[in-house]
Parts: C-alpha cells; sequence; structure tokens
C-alpha cells in the first residue's frame, strides 16, 4: 500500500487483494480494483488534477460522480485518447494512463496561470468585450484564445476501437439503480413486463454503496445484491451497468451509451466493441437518476482539497479512502453531518461550520454526541493553499445572512466538505417536456408531474422527485414501478411488501446561494468555466436579465457538465441580483446529451464502407478495370473520364468530346431514373405533369419533357416514351430519379385517386448505353436484328429486338445531338452488352466517355442540366423553352402560376450562350456578370455563368448563363469580374452552339 | 423521434416517414378561374395552428403510402391516424382545411 497514504485499513467496496498500477501526468500510482481513477488519486493524495478553463486555477477532485466540473482528464494515448473525461467516472484498471488539461507546461507549473494574477481584468464578456475590433482579426484572437484555454486534444489519428449502435424495445424503462430504481424495477419485473434497468456506474445501488444504512435489518450492501440477483433471474429483465441514459426524446425514445470495455482499458475487450449506443423505446419510463449536491458559494471555493460533501463520504464509505486528516465541514443543511460523523469514524478530525442559526436536528446532536465541535451561524471567509487546501478563514454571519461580522479566526484543516443542499437530477424529466416546480421550503426545483408530457409517459421516484429520505425513497420505488407495469399492460398496480428502512428526519436547510465574506475575493458558483459571483453581478449590472443571455454572457453551465454543480446557484445568485424569487429568474434548457457521448458510438458500425451507401451500374466492373475516374452523383459513382496514359482531365475530356463528334463514343447511361408507368389513364397523368400534350404520341415514339412544380418552375426533365396505348417509359434526371417518383405517387394518391395508373421504379433493372455520333448506326448494325434505317427508324423513336444474343429496346434519342441510340437491356446483361460494343466498336475507334464530356457535347447543343442551369426560380421560358409549353392544354402543374406577376413579368433572369471574348479562357462556373463595370465592389449582379467549358468541336472556350433580360441582349458585351481582380468579357449569344439545325441528330 | 402508426403497416419510427405538411387542401378544379390572390392562397399559405392540426405523411421508407394525421402541435402528441379519402375523426379544437 505504499504511496496509498490516503488509504484506509479496512472498509469500502474495493478489492485490497488486487492492487492496479496506473500512471498520472508521467508518475506511476497503485490503486486497488474497484476504485476510480479519483479515489485512487486521493488514495495517493494527489491534490491538483487539473487547471481550469479561463484562470488556469489548481483544481482537485470535487465530486464522486459524473457531475465533475473540475477533474477533466486526457485520457490514454495515440488513436485512444479520450479528452474531458471526468477522473471520478472512471473505472480504474491496470495500466490506465491519464494526464491533466488545460495545464502547459505542467498542472504543477502552469504559465497561463497569469490570468488568474490579472483576474480582476479578466471579467464576465471580456472576450467579447476586447476581441472585437476590429473584426477582421477575430479570427486570430480566437485561435490563440482557443490554445490558452483549450479543453483537452482531439486525437490526430483514427479511432481503432470498434463501436455498435442497438435497437431496443420494452415496457417499463428505469433509468438509475439506486434505492428506488431497483424497488422500481423489481416490482415491475415481478409482473412479467419487459424492463430495462440502466445505471452509469459499474456497480449498481447507487447512493446505497457510500450508505450505512440498513434496510430489513442488514446492511444496505446486502439488499442491492438480493434485489439485483432476483432481477437477474428474471427473463424479461435486461441489466445495463456502465449505461448513461443521454437523451429521452419524444414518444418515450431514449439513447443510452453503454461503456461495454471502457474499464478494461484499451485493447482488452477482446472482441466485444468498446462501447454500445442504445436507441430504446419504452412503454412506460421510472426515472430513478436521484440527486447531486450543491457546492456552497464562498471565498476561495475552487482550492483543491474543496470537495463536496456527500463525495468525501462516498470516498470514506465506497473507496476506503479518508480524503484528509482534518476536515471541515461546511454546510446549510443536514446531510452535512452525515459526512461528518463518517468521515470522525473513520479517524479523521472534524469541525462543522453551518450557516444556520442554531442547527439542532437529530443528526446535529448525533454529531455533537461523538464529539464534533460546531460552528452555528458561520461563513468561511477565506481557504489558504493554493494547491492543497491548509486552513480556512471564518466568521460569524449577521442575522440575515447577507455579511459577516466579529472577528475572523483560522481553523488549520486539509479538507472543506462543503454542502449547499441537493439538487434532485432532473434533466432527462425535463427532456421529456416536463415542467419543473421550485420547492421554496426546500429550495429545489421539483418534476411537477401534472405537467408530464402526454406522449412521453414517464414517472419520477426518489431523490430526483425530491424524495430523499430512505424508506420513502424505497417505497415511492415500488409505487411507481408498479404503476409503469400496469400502465404498460402488466400487473394490477399492487406493490407487495415494502422493504423496511429507518427514517431519519431532517432540519430545514438554509438556503444560502453566495456566502458573504470581507474584501472581493473570489467565489465560484461555476468551476468549469469559472464563473463568479461577481460574474454575475456584473452582468445583471450591464442589463443581463434573461436567465438564457446570462448564462451566455458568464458562460455559466457551458462547460461539458453543463452546470450539473452550478446551474441552481447561479439562479439564486442571479434571482437575489434582480430582487426577485428563483422561479422568476427561470431555468435554463436541459439538452442532450446527459454526459458526453463519443462520435464513435453513435456513428456504430456504419463507419469507411459502411458510412454512406454507393450504387454501382451493372458496368461498373469494366469502369474499374479501365481507369475510369468517378464522379459522385447522388449516390451513384459514374464515370467522370476515361484518362488515358499521361492524360489530365482537361486532355481526357477533350479528347473524348472530340470522339463523339468525329466517330463513336459511349456512355454508362444506366444511373438515369426509369419510371414504368402503366394503366388507362397513364396519358392524363402525363398532360398533367408535363407541360407538352401526350394524349397523341403514337405509339413507338419519344417526347423530351419538363416537369414544373405549382410554382411554375422547372424541376425535372426527361425523355418519355410510349410503349403501347397504356404503357409509358420515363426517364427522369440521375439525382432527380426518387424525387419524381415520389412526385408522381403524391399526386396519384392525394389528389387524383381515380386515376388508373401504376407506376413502379425500373432504374435499376435497365443497363444503358448511350451511343452516339456518325458512325453509331454502323456499329449498332453490326449485332442487332433491329432495322435501324433512318425512315424506319426515325429519330425520337423505340425498338424492341436483341442486341449481343440478348433482349434490348433501343431508344433513338440524343443528349449530344449526335446521331444516338441508347441501348437497354435488362441489368444482368449489362456488362455483355457493354462488352460487345467495345469489342465491335474497336474498329469505329470507339470511345468510352464520361459525365463531363457528356456534359461539355450537351452544352454545346443548349441542352440544360435541370439543377446546374436552372435553379429552382426558372421557368420553360426563362431557359428558352416556350416550344414545350402546351397553349391548348387547359391545365398543368404549374401552369397558373406563369400568370402571376413576377413569373409574367418581362426582364427575368433568362437562360443565354456566352462567348468569352479570350477565346482560351474558360470562366469560371458560378461566376457574376454584371453590366456596369467598377472598379470595386459593390456591383450590381445581373446574372452567373450556369455552366462553362472549352470546346474542341468549336475550338474555343463557351458558357451558359442566367442573365437578367437575356433574351433581349444578343450581341451585348457584358463584363465577368473574378475572385482574383481580373476582369474577363464575353458577348451574349443564343444557347445552341453546334449543329444549330439540329442536322446531325435526325441524320 | 415521434412513433407513427401507418394506417397500412402500424407503429413505426418517425425516420420511416415523410411530412406533407397540411392535409385536406384540394387542387382548385379550374386554376385558370382563380384570382392571383385565390392561386397564391392555394400555392403558398399554410395554416400552422397551435393546437390541433390535420396534417399529411408519407410512408416514403415503408409502403410509400400518403395518409393524414391529426396531431396536437403543442404537444406533439397525434390524435388520429386514418387514410387517404376518409373522414377526419372530430377532435375538439380542430380546424379542417377545406
Amino acid at each position: 500500500m505504499s504511496g496509498q497514504i490516503n488509504r484506509l485499513d479496512d472498509g469500502g467496496r474495493i478489492d485490497r487483494s488486487k492492487p492496479l498500477s496506473f500512471r498520472f501526468n508521467g508518475k506511476n500510482y497503485q490503486g486497488f480494483q474497484g476504485d476510480t481513477l479519483a479515489s485512487a488519486l486521493i488514495a495517493n493524495n494527489v491534490k491538483v488534477v487539473a487547471r481550469s478553463f479561463k484562470y488556469h486555477r489548481p483544481r482537485g477532485i470535487l465530486s464522486a460522480g459524473s457531475e465533475e466540473p473540475n477533474a477533466l482528464v486526457q485520457m490514454e494515448l495515440g488513436g485512444h485518447t479520450d479528452p474531458n473525461t471526468r477522473a471520478p467516472a472512471v473505472e480504474l484498471y491496470d495500466g490506465l494512463i491519464a494526464a491533466s488539461q488545460n495545464a502547459w507546461p505542467s498542472v504543477d507549473f502552469d504559465i497561463n496561470a497569469v490570468n488568474d494574477w490579472f483576474k480582476r481584468l479578466l471579467p464576465a464578456g471580456f472576450y467579447y468585450k476586447t476581441f472585437m475590433w476590429p473584426p477582421k482579426l477575430w479570427m486570430w484572437y480566437e485561435e490563440r484564445i482557443r490554445h490558452a484555454a483549450g479543453m483537452g486534444l482531439c486525437p490526430s489519428e483514427a479511432d481503432p476501437d470498434k463501436y455498435e449502435t442497438v435497437h431496443a424495445h420494452c415496457d417499463v424503462f428505469v433509468v438509475g439503480a439506486g434505492p428506488a430504481g431497483l424497488a422500481a424495477a423489481l416490482v415491475a419485473g415481478r409482473t412479467g413486463a419487459r424492463v430495462i434497468l440502466a445505471d452509469e456506474q459499474g456497480e449498481m445501488g447507487g447512493s446505497l454503496l457510500a450508505d450505512t444504512a440498513e434496510i430489513d435489518g442488514k446492511p444496505a450492501s446486502e439488499w442491492v445484491t438480493a434485489a439485483l440477483t432476483e432481477l437477474a433471474s428474471m427473463d424479461e429483465v435486461r441489466i445495463m451497468p456502465r449505461t448513461t441514459v443521454s437523451g429521452y426524446y419524444d414518444y418515450n425514445w431514449l439513447t443510452a451509451l453503454e461503456r461495454v470495455t471502457d474499464h478494461m482499458g484499451p485493447g482488452n475487450g477482446e472482441n466485444l466493441p468498446r462501447q454500445r449506443f442504445w436507441k430504446i423505446r419504452a412503454r412506460q419510463v421510472t426515472l430513478a437518476t436521484g440527486a447531486i449536491e450543491r457546492p456552497l458559494v464562498f471565498a476561495e471555493n475552487d482550492r483543491p482539497g474543496v470537495m463536496l460533501a456527500g463525495a468525501v463520504r462516498t470516498y470514506i464509505n465506497r473507496y476506503g479512502v479518508l480524503p484528509g486528516k482534518e476536515i471541515l465541514v461546511f454546510t446549510n443543511n443536514d446531510s452535512g453531518y452525515r459526512t461528518a460523523m463518517d468521515a470522525h469514524r473513520a479517524g479523521a478530525r472534524v469541525y462543522v461550520a453551518d450557516v444556520r442559526l442554531s442547527p439542532t436536528g437529530a443528526l446535529v446532536g448525533e454529531a455533537k454526541t461523538l464529539g464534533i465541535k460546531v460552528y452555528p451561524n458561520t461563513a468561511i471567509t477565506g481557504v489558504r493553499g493554493a494547491k492543497g487546501v491548509r486552513g480556512v478563514e471564518v466568521m460569524e454571519l449577521t442575522e440575515d445572512g447577507t455579511s459577516v461580522t466579529g472577528a475572523h479566526f483560522s481553523i488549520d484543516c486539509d479538507v472543506v466538505a462543503m454542502s449547499g443542499g441537493w439538487n434532485p437530477t432532473v434533466h432527462l424529466y425535463s427532456q421529456s417536456r416536463g415542467k419543473l416546480v421550485w420547492d421554496d421550503a426546500r429550495a429545489i426545483f421539483v418534476p411537477d408531474a401534472d405537467t408530464m408530457s402526454p406522449i412521453n409517459p414517464s414517472r419520477s421516484a426518489g431523490a430526483c422527485a425530491g424524495t430523499f429520505d430512505l424508506p420513502a425513497c424505497l417505497a415511492e420505488g415500488l409505487v411507481m414501478g408498479a404503476l409503469a407495469a400496469k400502465d404498460a399492460g402488466f400487473g394490477d398496480g399492487t406493490t407487495g411488501v415494502a422493504p423496511t428502512a429507518v427514517s431519519v428526519p431532517e432540519e430545514a436547510i438554509r438556503p444560502m446561494w453566495d456566502v458573504p465574506c470581507q474584501g472581493h475575493k473570489k467565489k465560484f458558483h461555476e468551476f468549469q468555466n469559472d464563473s463568479t459571483s461577481a460574474d454575475l453581478e456584473l452582468a445583471t449590472r450591464e442589463g443581463f436579465l434573461s436567465v438564457e443571455h446570462t448564462k451566455r454572457y458568464t458562460t455559466t453551465g457551458m462547460g461539458t457538465d453543463q452546470g450539473k454543480t452550478s446551474n441552481v446557484n447561479g439562479l439564486g445568485i442571479m434571482a437575489r441580483e434582480q430582487g426577485i424569487a428563483i422561479p422568476e429568474v427561470g431555468t435554463t434548457t436541459f439538452r442532450p446529451p446527459y454526459t458526453p457521448v463519443t462520435f464513435g458510438a453513435m456513428t456504430g458500425q456504419n463507419r469507411r464502407a459502411l458510412f454512406e451507401q454507393v450504387r454501382t451500374t451493372a458496368i461498373h466492373p469494366w469502369h474499374l478495370e479501365n481507369g475510369a475516374v468517378f464522379e459522385d452523383v447522388g449516390d451513384w459513382k459514374r464515370p467522370w473520364y476515361f484518362p488515358q496514359a499521361g492524360e489530365d482531365m482537361h486532355a481526357a475530356v477533350q479528347r473524348e468530346c472530340k470522339a463523339v463528334r468525329d466517330s463513336v463514343g459511349i456512355l454508362d447511361a444506366s444511373t438515369l431514373g426509369k419510371i414504368d408507368i402503366q394503366g388507362p389513364d397513364s396519358a392524363d397523368l402525363l398532360d398533367m405533369i408535363y407541360t407538352n400534350a401526350w394524349q397523341k404520341l403514337g405509339i413507338g415514339r419519344c417526347r423530351y419533357g419538363v416537369m414544373l412544380n405549382e410554382h411554375g418552375m422547372i424541376f425535372d426533365d426527361g425523355v418519355t416514351t410510349r410503349l403501347g396505348e397504356n404503357h409509358f417509359h420515363m426517364t427522369t434526371t440521375t439525382g432527380g430519379a426518387a424525387r419524381v417518383m415520389g412526385w408522381l405517387e403524391e399526386w396519384l394518391q392525394t389528389e387524383w385517386p381515380d386515376m388508373r395508373v401504376y407506376c413502379t421504379s425500373v432504374t435499376e433493372q435497365w443497363a444503358v448505353a448511350s451511343i452516339s455520333g456518325p458512325r453509331a448506326r454502323d456499329l449498332l448494325s453490326e449485332i442487332t436484328d433491329i432495322d435501324l434505317d433512318a425512315e424506319r427508324f426515325p429519330f425520337m423513336a423505340v425498338k424492341e429486338g436483341t442486341l449481343a444474343g440478348v433482349p434490348a429496346r433501343i431508344y433513338r434519342i440524343s443528349f449530344t445531338g449526335e446521331l444516338a441510340f441508347e441501348v437497354n437491356v435488362p441489368a444482368c446483361y449489362g456488362l455483355h452488352m457493354w462488352q460487345t460494343l467495345m469489342d465491335h466498336g474497336a474498329k469505329y475507334d470507339i470511345c468510352p466517355y464520361g459525365t463531363e464530356s457528356m456534359h461539355v457535347l450537351r452544352a454545346e447543343k443548349g441542352f440544360i442540366i435541370v439543377g446546374q442551369d436552372t435553379d429552382g426560380t426558372c421557368t420553360p421560358m426563362d431557359v428558352g423553352m416556350d416550344w414545350i409549353v402546351s397553349k391548348k392544354k387547359d391545365d398543368f402543374i404549374g401552369k397558373r402560376s406563369f400568370a402571376r406577376t413576377d413569373t409574367a413579368k418581362p426582364g427575368r433572369k433568362q437562360l443565354v450562350g456566352l462567348l468569352p471574348v479570350d477565346p482560351e479562357f474558360v470562366l469560371p462556373e458560378g461566376a457574376h456578370i454584371v453590366q456596369d463595370l467598377k472598379a470595386a465592389p459593390p456591383m450590381d449582379a445581373i446574372g452567373h455563368v450556369t455552366s462553362s467549358y472549352m470546346s474542341p468541336n468549336m475550338g474555343r472556350s463557351f458558357a451558359l448563363a442566367l442573365v437578367r433580360d437575356g433574351a433581349n441582349r444578343m450581341g451585348e458585351t457584358l463584363h465577368i469580374p473574378l475572385m482574383d481582380g481580373t476582369v474577363q468579357r464575353a458577348t451574349v449569344t443564343d444557347t445552341v452552339f453546334f449543329d444549330k439545325e439540329g442536322e446531325r441528330a435526325r441524320g | 423521434m415521434f412513433l407513427i402508426k401507418c394506417p397500412y403497416c402500424g407503429e413505426r419510427d418517425m425516420t420511416e416517414f415523410g411530412h406533407g405538411g397540411e392535409g385536406h387542401i384540394v387542387r382548385p378544379a379550374d386554376p385558370s378561374a382563380l384570382s392571383d390572390e385565390e392561386w397564391g392562397d392555394y400555392v403558398f399559405f399554410r395554416k400552422s395552428p397551435k393546437g390541433v392540426h390535420y396534417e399529411r405523411w408519407v410512408h416514403t421508407h415503408g409502403c410509400r403510402r400518403w395518409f393524414n394525421a391529426v396531431r396536437d402541435t403543442v404537444t406533439d402528441q397525434f390524435l388520429g391516424f386514418y387514410k387517404s379519402g376518409e373522414q377526419p375523426p372530430e377532435i375538439d379544437g380542430g380546424e379542417q382545411g377545406q
């Protein structure tokens, strides 16, 4: 036991036969199985474990739970490293490595501690006030401030651990396994209901693990063991230790983080995941989340060695560690006396300073009987010992408690155990939309059961409901558990016989939110973010009245602990400053997660290949083998271009574009959305969905259409083909396929349910190769039985037959402006089709091309890409497609909006072509276009470049653009000022740059 | 995470559904007969009540069917689910579309 000078010889729930070695800030220590990192550090008398966020003051361990604001450590090294870990929540394991945060170069000597000497100059809002100007420098300031105020380090390498996400359902979800939670789980489990019992600690039992109380005449821990044994025997009960319920969402959907192997240390979990993230849907929830002790806000209350009284008691009773030899308990309520007595029994010299005028309760009397010296009506007015408490100054309080009086005197001590009362842990209840009410007599917020959200049936039991006395906790747990089971359909709501425990009456608390002292000493209500009562006073003086504003201005409760120990004290001080009652100040919003959740756990298995789905076409293997560079289009991987040896993207695209127009190119067009539309009313549907007319389209003929929303704006386009009287094949954009399918279904189901039309997505059923170029017919005729004669198989028609020995549909449609055929075969033949076309195409120098060349070729023809050349504000007329809008149809979706004032007004932005004056210069897409060039911005932009390329077929650059009143600007020269300060000029043209008459596609 | 009862499939998590805004809005039979204001009302204006709301949902990642729900927008409690074309349930304080 060398080094563990604060370890008691016996007692506690640690296993002294199993010593564990660990390393903290580069030094080796020993603890025992059952310790937390915090209890082991206290056992080894390590006082300073961290530096504070703003002033870099030395800080010690405050608490014994996940509410810890001070003792944040960086766990482990390399990819396993984890910042902002709360030392009292870390179960000790052999070989553990941890280090202090916020300290440079070391926790004992921290250069930024100069902030503390100048703390008078660092008031609330200091950063806001000081680093505001000039605005350009804020980024520079911020980087320096963030470094100085750092909150731990991100790992710089990939996380080597595995995580899982898990879904679960249950009838009754009990959160917290203290006396109330265990009682609730037991009674619910006995009904046969599916119960999940979760507790954030490694060992279940909650407060009973640190209590000296008895249940049914035996030590409470024996009752805990019996309860857990019975629960484990129930088939429908799942017991989840090390599981923090992090969020309470609508319809009783709760999230929980299970730390599966964290307590074993990195790499020791074998095949188990490090953590699991649970998503649990519960019919009924029983919250038994306990209570968190409040600090007292007194002068220099952040010294290492100033701890929560309940935590001191926990370290003594549960971990067999006595944090100090001389302990001063500073309290405003009776619970501090429990700590005083247990510390006394453990061998410490104990004093109590009580702010109450004349405490006379049962616990007080018991303490006095043990010989513990009690100072009533007394305040701590200062703490000696920057790196560990050496003593305190105390003074008598005035009767109203707002100031101190008389002479001060010193008490030597090495620990101050403070208690400002206990806050019910209402975070999850609050997240469930339940309201809180202020219990003025007890100075706590408690759940208002009357405001329970109807969608989140839950009940609070035990300390989280404001029930602190042990027998009442047990009874309430039974009642709430039984009612939860009953409401979930199990049992009759009866509780059975309650376990017995002795009730200990407690005298009333004396709330004292800000303990007076003499002079200007720092009194911290918020440890993690270094906020003091003076900061709150300043904020009020400066006019911050709303609790939400004050919180942000002073950063109260904005640390990783979300103010678990600080919020109510902060509210108390705000209320005093504003001269109003605490409930009038209000509370800030409790938000998930209750404690931080690793992103890895939320991501679970969905990493790497599973992170995002990838869709590939039947021809994808060929693209991979032939060096395609891919582009993501929606979820699809589409070949972007096929570079040959030594080619960059530009060279490849120029070669591909030229080959298509000179000979023949082949494009994998399988990703285009394809919808099979059948039924007697199909043409009626198309008439409403598209702007043009469909009734008279002949069987076997194709037609291009644009779809509008009711605003009259284009949202998709494509070619639709009539395969039979009542049978159409619609194509959509690659990215719009699902949207169009949903659009058709929405209208059919909700507006025209009488239409006899059935839509089926067939996107993935067909593999499509687009064969484009002057030799397209020559190539296809070698391998198909379909008659390709230009007269018998005209432009915009479809034929069925076989190609390469497999069934095929060939659509004679063109997105390049060349003679083109889109060959569709069942997807399973896609690769065979492609390979056959490539084999036969070799003699024509067939050129596979990708989406980039497709874009260049279609732009040479002025064909739009919806979403690139349009942006949701474009009518068909705006993009020069007046011809596609039927004048005869009475109605189609969007038609009426054409007559709206704004849609009908002249001078709207219209799609035009642009020819840069410098034919070598490719305008950047998105560049703004101006008419009246000025020396510097701002300038009135009249439009922007939507598509811009170098055309090998024209031997010059060209672009498409949306330009205000563009149709009336033909021949004008406009300016395009660029980011680098240079200006390009371009001439406005129509949108068709190549083969204006469209002869080639019809040939 | 709402729990939504698709009238065709049963209770499912909200992530399977899409929200379709206010329900019971009928597309005008003859849009050309409408004034700009009337047409604008149909295209752009929707109720956003504090309280009972008749609204549309679609089971996107399920049966792909549209249906209707009544939801109290204050509590997010669903007061009923019904198929397209069915009469909405009578709800106190509920004010239906058209």
